[in-house]
């Protein structure tokens, strides 16, 4: 049992009033009016109640017994709509056939952390959420304690229904909830033991599936108002142009358009948020009736542009300051690896050294050292980037997909030096995130528009603006030595990390800590490219690429791959080098031994085509075995088995459905995306040139078992994507009898190898 | 500009539009109905998928002066209740994550079992290739076409 301080009071009380009755700006269904009763999986269908009663500013009951549970967090496909509200319904004590779930807008005062990012939501969420739902149940017992002069303690609570055993007298949710309104917050409530959650454990549907697969409007790209405008932005051809000058004067005259001018999204003076990552500040904007009469006055627009004056500009890129040069040529992909050996041979700088690796790399009998290198991604989120705007002098109102509300707030404010009050911003369901919608860029595009038209607009980019106007996952390179002794033992482990704006190294992670000699070095080289956060930000590289050093290092040792690893996280556990070793070598091991057993890898493991790998980020563990063969040169993948140790799994079928999805998405992205550069142009602009995975090509079975540990829930949108990269290289290797080192694996099966073993 | 008469979901219905206007943008801002997606604009990624006298196409690369009277079907009109069985089989395995493929992804798969109410894995692989899905539900769509081709009532 425990006791959590509440820290709510009238405020949150007070505050949702306004946050409930109406706040909802645009003539757009959000609320559920009636679900049907094939939808809530009840027989009853339920009807809308006549009177809502606000117990918190989480959720609010109405005279019926429906609940209504504001979800607080930005919903991008990871199902937080359907598990963060999970978590307040299971303390509430109410039958989840009676809840409705609405978006809550962004508020400050009521919610902390609305945030779509770093696989957080759930965990940190845990106990605010329950408490929430416990604060409630406790003021609504309260209230029935008082209205039957019966002590608190008697009374016990069944799917909303309030019971007095000793008189025999019950009352629902909905026949309290006027009562409990004016309950004082109690300072104290008592949450659950894990073992009598009823709701928390168990699979529930996503709460929007019905409305998804009957095409209702849920999208940002959905949104409409009648007096609304459609706004598109033409943006520089290539990284390290700006505008010049345009002739607007016969696109002005196209049918259905209304203007074309140029905007200045963040003026030079104007203090950027870290999520305010462009490297576009300056756009032309075409706005006008319909998209395809703005997208026909865009292609016949002539703009001219000319090349950037070098500059030198600090970004805060999340939370971590670090100096982005402007090299103010246009960038290639070809010399971006030119750049990247040079920089990491001459320029990289000691993040953790233990033991003397200097001298164990001089008396090693065998040195074994291989480099790994990945292109950029784009996120290509299905739904491209877009935001609704209705912005004057006096306030702002806002609505569309961004993961990071609250920073873009502050944006809005800084931009148009504007009262945090005056700014709603409300969150539509995304079309994907992956991290792109972290930077709110269009957003501020869309408000500026708005404000110079005078008038309500849809911003919204094309698939060519979004590919080509990104905030990429950059490209990394890193290099493994590995020093071995006359007996084979592992003596020393060198990584050297970098890319183009950003290090992948962690180096405090496995198998820091396993090794006696151990130096972690990192680099980065100078760009203009924007760069950002994307799914499982740096492990999205280094985890494939450590995962495979591993491997070869394994047969190296003629040692089984998961054994070798075992061994090490036995040293880690109980002889820990160092002491900043930021994983728990037991829960990784149990990943480990976990998909040994449901994969069967010892009694199958001379099969050909089996890669395993196992990797630790956003606090949780994730082992997969991958099974492959060729046929005529494609990748065939029969099989992925996942253990997975995110804790406590709150929505079972959804997280397993988040674990196949970043399986699929790990391994497509390993074998098929680039995003490369010709003189600061990229080279792929839509789903022709641009490769992603597709049914053909997705594994054919996908196997996922948790580890049930009881721990607070850790993060599960990001942890299963890393390692299946590395389990695909691995099985890549079985079955071709050639390793790969270089990202996307596909143009180089068949090829020779790049790398020379040594 | 010219007005044309189209036959959407069972109903008659005119707009004044350009001609090469796609009916993908035809359907989203000027019928409001917007349960058909705007992924890609060049027929890459199937988030646009309708039918046209019952078999998939990209609305995005149809012109509304090519469509005459040949009857269009969205997602909205896939069913009265939401419970086509390709729509029924979605639910019953909770296939979507974003959500945003998935009227694409329904309306493809729905084509498919018309004209093949019993298709072997390589033929909903083929089928439904042209369709992304950036999250990964690969598999679970799948799994549910299955399903709906096994309930014998499309």
């Amino acid at each position: 049992m425990s006791k959590v301080k509440t820290g709510m009071g009238r405020r949150s009380f007070i505050k949702n009033v306004s946050l409930a009755g109406g706040g909802l700006l645009i003539g757009f269904n959000w609320l559920a009016c009636k679900r049907s009763a094939e939808e809530s999986g009840s027989e009853v269908a339920l009807e809308m109640p006549d009177e809502w009663f606000e117990i918190n500013g989480y959720l609010k009951i109405g005279d019926n017994g429906v609940v209504t549970i504001f979800s607080p967090n930005p919903e991008i496909g990871q199902n937080v709509k359907t598990a963060m509200p999970m978590l307040v319904a299971e303390e509430l004590d109410v039958d989840w056939n009676n809840v409705i779930v609405e978006q809550a807008p962004l508020n400050t005062d009521i919610f902390s952390r609305q945030i779509a990012g770093g696989s957080q939501s759930i965990r940190q969420s845990w106990e605010p959420l329950r408490m929430a739902g416990a604060t409630a149940r406790q003021m609504l017992i309260m209230a029935a304690a008082k209205e039957w002069d019966v002590p608190v303690s008697e009374l016990s609570v069944e799917k909303g229904i309030i019971t007095h055993a000793g008189s025999d007298r019950s009352i629902g949710y909905g026949e309290i909830a006027k009562a409990a309104a004016q309950v004082d917050v109690p300072e104290e409530v008592v949450l659950k033991e894990n073992n009598n959650f009823k709701i928390i454990g168990t699979s529930r549907k996503n709460v929007d599936a019905k409305k998804i697969v009957t095409g209702q409007p849920l999208f940002g790209l959905d949104v409409h108002r009648d007096d609304m405008l459609i706004a598109m932005i033409v943006q520089p051809p290539a990284f390290g142009m700006q505008f010049k000058s345009m002739d607007a004067d016969e696109v002005k005259d196209m049918p259905g358009i209304k203007d074309v001018f140029v905007i200045n999204t963040y003026p030079d003076d104007m203090e950027r948020e870290w999520s305010d990552t462009t490297s576009f500040p300056k756009l032309v904007a075409v706005v006008g009736d319909s998209t395809w009469q703005v997208m026909q006055a865009k292609k016949a627009l002539k703009v001219e542009w000319d090349l950037k004056p070098e500059l030198v500009e600090e970004i805060e890129i999340l939370e971590k300051s670090q100096a982005l040069r402007d090299s103010g040529g246009l960038e290639n992909s070809e010399i971006h690896r030119t750049i990247m050996n040079e920089v990491a041979s001459e320029k990289s700088e000691m993040i953790r050294k233990d033991g003397d690796p200097e001298k164990a790399f001089k008396n090693a009998a065998r040195v074994i050292e291989r480099t790994y290198s990945c292109p950029f991604l784009a996120h290509n989120c299905m739904e491209p980037m877009n935001f609704f705007a209705n912005v004057t002098d006096e306030k702002a109102e806002l609505l569309g997909p961004i993961q990071t509300p609250e920073f873009a707030e502050k944006s809005i404010s800084k931009r148009f030096g504007m009262d945090l009050e005056n700014i709603d911003i409300q969150m539509t369901r995304m079309g994907g995130g992956f991290g792109r919608r972290l930077y709110g860029n269009f957003l501020v595009e869309a408000a500026v528009i708005s404000h110079k038209v005078g008038a309500p607009v849809k911003l919204v980019y094309s698939r060519e603006d979004d590919m080509t106007n990104g905030v990429y996952r950059p490209a990394y390179q890193v290099t493994y030595k590995a020093a071995l002794d006359v007996n084979n033992n592992l003596t020393a482990f060198h990584v050297n990390a970098g890319g183009v704006g950003e290090s992948p190294l962690f180096a405090n992670r496995f198998p820091a800590g396993a090794i006696d000699n151990y130096l972690a070095e990192s680099w980065i080289t100078d760009s203009q490219i924007s760069i950002g956060a994307f799914r499982a930000p740096r492990s999205n590289f280094i985890a494939g690429a450590e995962q495979s050093f591993l491997d070869e290092l394994a047969e190296e040792m003629g040692q089984d791959p998961i054994q070798f690893r075992l061994d090490m996280l036995k040293r880690a556990g109980n002889n820990p080098v160092g002491e900043n070793n930021d994983y728990d070598p037991a829960r990784y091991a149990g990943v480990l031994e976990l998909v040994r057993d449901k994969a069967g890898w010892e009694s199958s493991n001379a099969s050909s085509g089996k890669g395993v790998a196992a990797y630790y980020c956003h606090d949780s563990y994730v082992a997969q075995v991958l099974e492959m063969d060729l046929k005529d040169n494609e990748p065939v993948i029969n099989k992925v088995t996942c253990a997975v140790d995110c804790g406590i799994v709150v929505n079972p079928d959804a997280a397993i459905n988040m674990v196949e999805g970043g399986t699929i998405d790990g391994i497509g992205h390993a074998l098929y995306s680039e995003l490369t550069f010709e003189d600061g142009v990229t080279q792929q602009s839509n789903f022709d040139s641009y490769r992603l995975i597709r049914h053909r090509e997705a594994p054919k079975k996908i196997d996922v078992h948790f580890v049930e540990n009881g721990i607070d829930p850790t993060g599960l949108g990001e942890p299963p994507f890393p390692p299946v990269q590395g389990a695909l290289a691995n099985a890549l290797y079985k079955a071709t009898g050639k390793r790969i080192y270089r990202q996307p694996f596909f143009p180089e099966i068949g090829t020779e190898s790049k790398e020379i073993k040594t | 500009m010219s007005v044309y008469t189209l036959n959407v979901n069972g109903e008659s219905l005119e707009v004044d539009v350009a001609s090469d206007t796609p009916i993908l943008w035809v359907l989203r801002d000027h019928l409001k109905l917007v349960g058909t997606k705007y992924g890609c604009g060049i027929a890459q990624c199937g988030a646009c998928t309708i039918h046209l006298n019952g078999s998939a196409v990209r609305s995005c690369q149809l012109p509304v002066s090519s469509v005459r009277d040949n009857k269009i079907t969205t997602i909205e009109g896939l069913s009265k209740e939401g419970d086509h069985p390709v729509q029924k089989a979605w639910l019953e395995h909770d296939v979507p994550q974003c959500g945003y493929c998935q009227a694409g992804q329904i309306m493809s798969a729905s084509s498919l079992l018309n004209r093949n109410p019993s298709p072997s894995d390589t033929e909903i692989e083929n089928a439904m290739n042209g369709n992304i899905c950036r999250c990964g539900t690969y598999t679970r769509i799948k799994a549910a076409i299955k399903t709906a081709s096994n309930s014998k009532i499309v």
